[in-house]
């Protein structure tokens, strides 16, 4: 033990070959977290890898402890500096990428290279923290082949082949182990709670949030990836129908709406409609879960707000599937009370004088009916002369009367705040709901996929009688953002039209990334226990899974077991036929011993089958002649000679 | 404190050897050709392999917990490869051949280089290591291969020398497994004995210095120049028109140096050992100087002969001697 540790410590040193797939396997590495990693970290660490790997080709040797000791300092204060902190997982993998980079510095030995793969492979782990799409899980499997062709290279006495090639091995037996790891990935028992706390991920894309002002949307309505996938039990809605209400914000301060929890119970609904349907939301690191227009119940993990909005138990952050039932013809809130009158109707002082006294003009001309109002609104927006743009101009402190009498263009954050003040204004009780809007209908998957560009924001008015309506004043000035999409509005736009088929094939590859993210990452505790359910069996609990996991794993030993066990025949014919003929007489007990010649053998085994002797001295005597008379046979007597051999049945001599 | 240790270890190790034969599985000799199969291949994980096992049960415990199931997917697909990298280390055994084993000569007290003789069969063979009498050699053989690997063996005296247990072993093809197999060939290799270092010459039986004058061979020896008093005839006359001066052949020989005959009942006052070692050494210098010697030993009497062959047959003898 003493004597083997002894002489891993002055081992040789790792060859060329080996240390460069090492690098490779730190460079993919690099590579998968370059996307997380800031520029210069990336940048700095691949320059590292590069000078090293310059370095041993040119002269073999160690960095000194005067220059590896500062590097590991200076990493770790960059990533505390850029970080915060360092813990964490954006931190974390940080510093784990420099930490492997800067191992390369010092590796010199096969113990060394070991060491550093190992530490590659946790660090590919790493990488499918913050992406867990199919892509990036895809090109993070592929990210093992390096690191396994490493180990492969720091075997002695291996057979010289181009690098390349070196991969491949890597390659056929991650191939080969893949129904093993489907296997595992489905029957490994999921845990119901985290053993320890997970840290929250500050990658959670941002999506919409609890307060709005006009401007903030401009980020989100141009970012294009998937905000959540909706599938409905029944019918499809129409377009416009499909409003995905998430935050409704009450409080407006001149400037910001904002919600404003009142702890009160939800608000009474009489439903003569519903749909249910089934969302599976993209992590966004918010509490409130998007619901088609009003819900009837919240789903388990969640509770209903007083607004009716869905509040989740905890801020989303990995990928999350819940089912729903909403009306979509309903009367909301028939009455209502005071204290919710009051609050929405309630407007800062000092602001947007020319705006209010629009409003209390309305009011005077159309009396009592608030109806009116909302359609003079409406008409102010579709017949004033506004524009729907991405890029307004900037608005003062009086927001809603530059908008409304100055700039005239804005999008739907826009026209809903200025709606909403006016509405108030006019003495009619109004609230900003924000949330998403229409969504791309895939055919071939059955299902709705809403963009982070979908957002939209719109507002409610409540009428005596109707209770809460839905008004969408950005509908009255760009009805195809309703009837067509957001993307629709913004191709028209900025003269993207040529490449709306790249959008629509886009949206019609979604289709995979939603079964990869419903059926891969979102397969959780409770979809494992349903997993048997086609069976009859309705709780897969633990231990059961425990026993199929491990009776696939016998199986599997068993299918591995018999492939390292079969041996390819020989392909010398002559040589099969004469084993063939050895085993035959071995079972009837004459075995050749290693000593003797087929002559000898064979004439062993004629004596000692004296009824069969005719027949093995022309068996004798053929092979002979196919062996020794010919370079190479023809073919013919080869196959007879096989066949005379198959027809051969030892007789036992009875005696 | 390291050299108690490991003595420790080396004598449980022989000890477990000894005691529970089944369970270490060193096998009795046996003749060659060994065939390597599953019965006889044991497979454990390395160092690395349980270190590597640590980092998946880590990164299984990680992935649980953030129920992240892309990383579980990569553990499994991780975990799985090295559980099929089990199967090839395996493979990289199963069914390789050693053929035969040819000893070299050698004198007691001297290594004897082994040339193990192994055939690929069918698959390709890489990272093979032999360890033997703690040297430790790799190798690789393509499909069908054949390869002569020498190795050589400590000897301390002569006569026949069981070889020692060879192991064959790889951890083919990422170093997470080690599959091993004992080979332990029926087979003996036979040392010389080694020659003192200095002594007598050996008695002749008649040292007559007529023996030593020129005689003319019947046989033609060479051609040389010309000299003065040459006989006309023994002029090549064709082969000096060829040349520009005069070739003569030369039938004169010296006589061959005379032989020594070696007896093991000259030397009535040495032991047996001190006997064979002055044998051995007179052997040897007959062997340098080219001259003929026979060899007379209780069991076994050689007659004259001279060359590597003569030399080998009578060392051999020697070291057969009880």
């Amino acid at each position: 033990m003493i004597r083997l540790r002894r002489t891993s410590r002055n081992e040789a040193p790792l060859d060329g070959r080996a240390f460069d797939l090492l690098c490779i396997t730190t460079a993919v590495v690099l590579g998968l977290h370059a996307s997380h990693l800031p520029l210069w970290l990336s940048a700095a660490l691949a320059a590292v890898l590069g000078l090293r790997w310059w370095q041993r080709r040119r002269q073999p040797g160690r960095a000194p402890i005067y220059l590896k000791l500062p590097l590991v300092a200076l990493l770790a204060a960059t990533v505390i500096f850029h970080y915060g902190n360092i813990f964490g997982r954006e931190p974390g993998s940080a510093l784990a990428v420099g930490l492997l980079v800067l191992k390369l510095l010092e590796t010199e030995t096969p113990r060394d290279a070991k060491v550093a793969v190992g530490f590659a492979c946790f660090t590919l782990m790493a990488a499918l923290l913050s992406d867990q799409g199919m892509v990036a899980t895809f090109i993070v499997g592929l990210g093992l082949v390096p690191a396994l062709a490493t180990l492969r290279a720091l075997q002695p006495a291996r057979v010289a082949t181009s690098l390349p090639r070196e991969l491949l091995p890597g390659l056929s037996l991650l191939a080969a182990a893949v129904p093993l790891s489907l296997l595992g990935f489905v029957l490994v028992p999921r845990l119901d709670s985290p053993l320890w706390g997970a840290p929250p991920s500050a990658q959670a894309r941002t999506g919409l949030s609890d307060r709005m002002s006009p401007g903030d949307f401009v980020d989100l309505l141009t970012d294009d990836h998937p905000a959540m996938r909706v599938s409905f039990d029944q019918t499809l809605p129409a377009p416009d129908q499909r409003y995905f209400r998430a935050y409704v914000m009450t409080h407006y301060d001149g400037r910001r709406w904002t919600t404003m929890p009142t702890g009160q119970p939800p608000a009474p609904l009489e439903a003569t409609e519903s749909q249910s349907y089934r969302i599976t939301l993209e992590p966004n690191g918010q509490q409130v879960l998007p619901a088609l227009d009003v819900p009837l119940e919240a789903p388990p993990q969640a509770r209903l707000g007083a607004n009716r909005e869905v509040i989740g138990g905890k801020p989303v952050q990995d990928p999350l599937t819940y089912s729903l039932r909403s009306a979509l013809h309903y009367r909301f809130q028939p009455a209502l009370d005071d204290a919710t009158r009051r609050r929405s109707l309630l407007l800062p002082a000092g602001f947007n004088p020319r705006s209010l006294a629009l409003a209390a003009q309305w009011r005077e001309r159309y009396g009592d009916r608030d109806d009116a109002i909302v359609q003079a609104a409406l008409s102010l927006f579709h017949d004033g002369g506004f524009n729907y743009t991405l890029a307004p101009a900037p608005l003062g402190r009086d927001a809603v009367d530059d908008f409304l009498f100055a700039t005239h263009e804005g999008f739907c954050e826009h026209y809903s705040s200025a709606f909403t003040v006016l509405m108030r204004a006019a003495g009619v009780p109004a609230r900003v709901v924000t949330g998403y809007q229409g969504g791309y209908w895939n055919k071939l998957g059955q299902y709705l996929l809403v963009r982070q560009s979908d957002a939209h924001a719109w507002s409610e008015v409540w009428l005596a009688g109707r209770g809460w309506v839905r008004v969408d004043p950005t509908a009255a000035v760009r009805p195809e953002r309703v009837s067509l999409g957001a993307a629709a509005v913004a191709a028209s736009q900025s003269g993207w039209q040529g490449l709306n088929w790249l959008q629509d094939l886009r949206n019609r590859w979604d289709v995979v990334n939603r079964w990869w993210s419903e059926g891969v990452i979102g397969f959780d505790a409770l979809r494992q226990r349903g997993l048997l359910t086609p069976f009859g069996v309705r709780d897969t609990d633990t231990t059961t899974l425990s026993v199929l996991l491990t009776i696939g794993s016998v199986l599997f030993a068993a299918l591995g077991l018999a492939w390292a066990l079969w041996r390819r025949h020989d392909a010398d014919p002559m040589r099969a036929a004469m084993q063939t003929l050895e085993r035959k007489l071995a079972r009837a007990g004459i075995a050749r011993r290693s000593s003797e010649g087929p002559q000898h053998y064979l004439l062993r085994a004629a004596r000692a089958l004296p009824a069969q002797r005719a027949e093995l001295d022309l068996l004798m005597r053929s092979y002979l002649d196919l062996r020794y008379a010919y370079a190479v046979p023809p073919p013919e007597s080869v196959r007879g000679f096989t066949q005379a051999v198959r027809d051969f049945r030892p007789r036992h001599v009875v005696k | 404190m390291a050299m108690p240790l490991a003595e420790t270890i080396r004598r449980l190790q022989h000890r477990a050897e000894r005691r529970l034969p089944a369970l270490t599985r060193y096998r009795r000799p046996e003749s060659l050709p060994i065939e390597l199969h599953r019965r006889r291949i044991y497979i454990v994980p390395t160092g690395l392999g349980l270190a590597f096992g640590v980092l998946l049960l880590v990164m299984l415990a990680g992935a649980l917990n953030y129920a992240n199931n892309a990383a579980l997917l990569l553990t499994c697909l991780l975990g799985a490869a090295c559980a099929a990298s089990m199967l090839v280390a395996f493979r990289s055994l199963d069914g390789l051949r050693l053929a035969a084993i040819q000893a070299d000569h050698a004198i007691a007290g001297q290594p004897l280089v082994l040339h193990l003789h192994f055939d690929a069969g069918v698959r390709v063979r890489q990272a093979i290591r032999v360890h033997m009498d703690g040297q430790t050699q790799a190798f690789a053989i393509p499909s069908r291969g054949q390869l002569v690997l020498p190795l050589s063996m400590a000897t301390t005296r002569r006569g026949w020398q069981a070889l020692p247990r060879i192991q064959l072993w790889s951890s083919w093809p990422l170093g997470l497994f080690r599959a091993w197999s004992w080979l332990y060939p029926e087979q003996s290799a036979l040392v010389w004995p080694c020659p003192e270092t200095g002594g007598p010459p050996p008695q002749l039986a008649a040292d007559d210095p007529l023996h030593h004058r020129l005689h003319h061979g019947e046989d033609l020896a060479a051609l040389r120049d010309y000299r003065a008093g040459d006989p006309q005839r023994r002029i090549a006359w064709k082969a000096s028109a060829r040349h520009d001066s005069l070739l003569v052949k030369d039938f004169e020989q010296p006589e061959p140096r005379q032989e020594w005959r070696l007896d093991w009942r000259q030397m009535p006052s040495l032991n047996h050992e001190a006997r064979i070692a002055r044998l051995a050494r007179w052997l040897g210098e007959a062997e340098a100087q080219g001259r003929p010697s026979s060899l007379w030993l209780p069991e076994e009497d050689i007659g004259h002969g001279s060359g590597p062959a003569h030399y080998a047959r009578c060392m051999s003898a020697l070291a057969r001697l009880p």
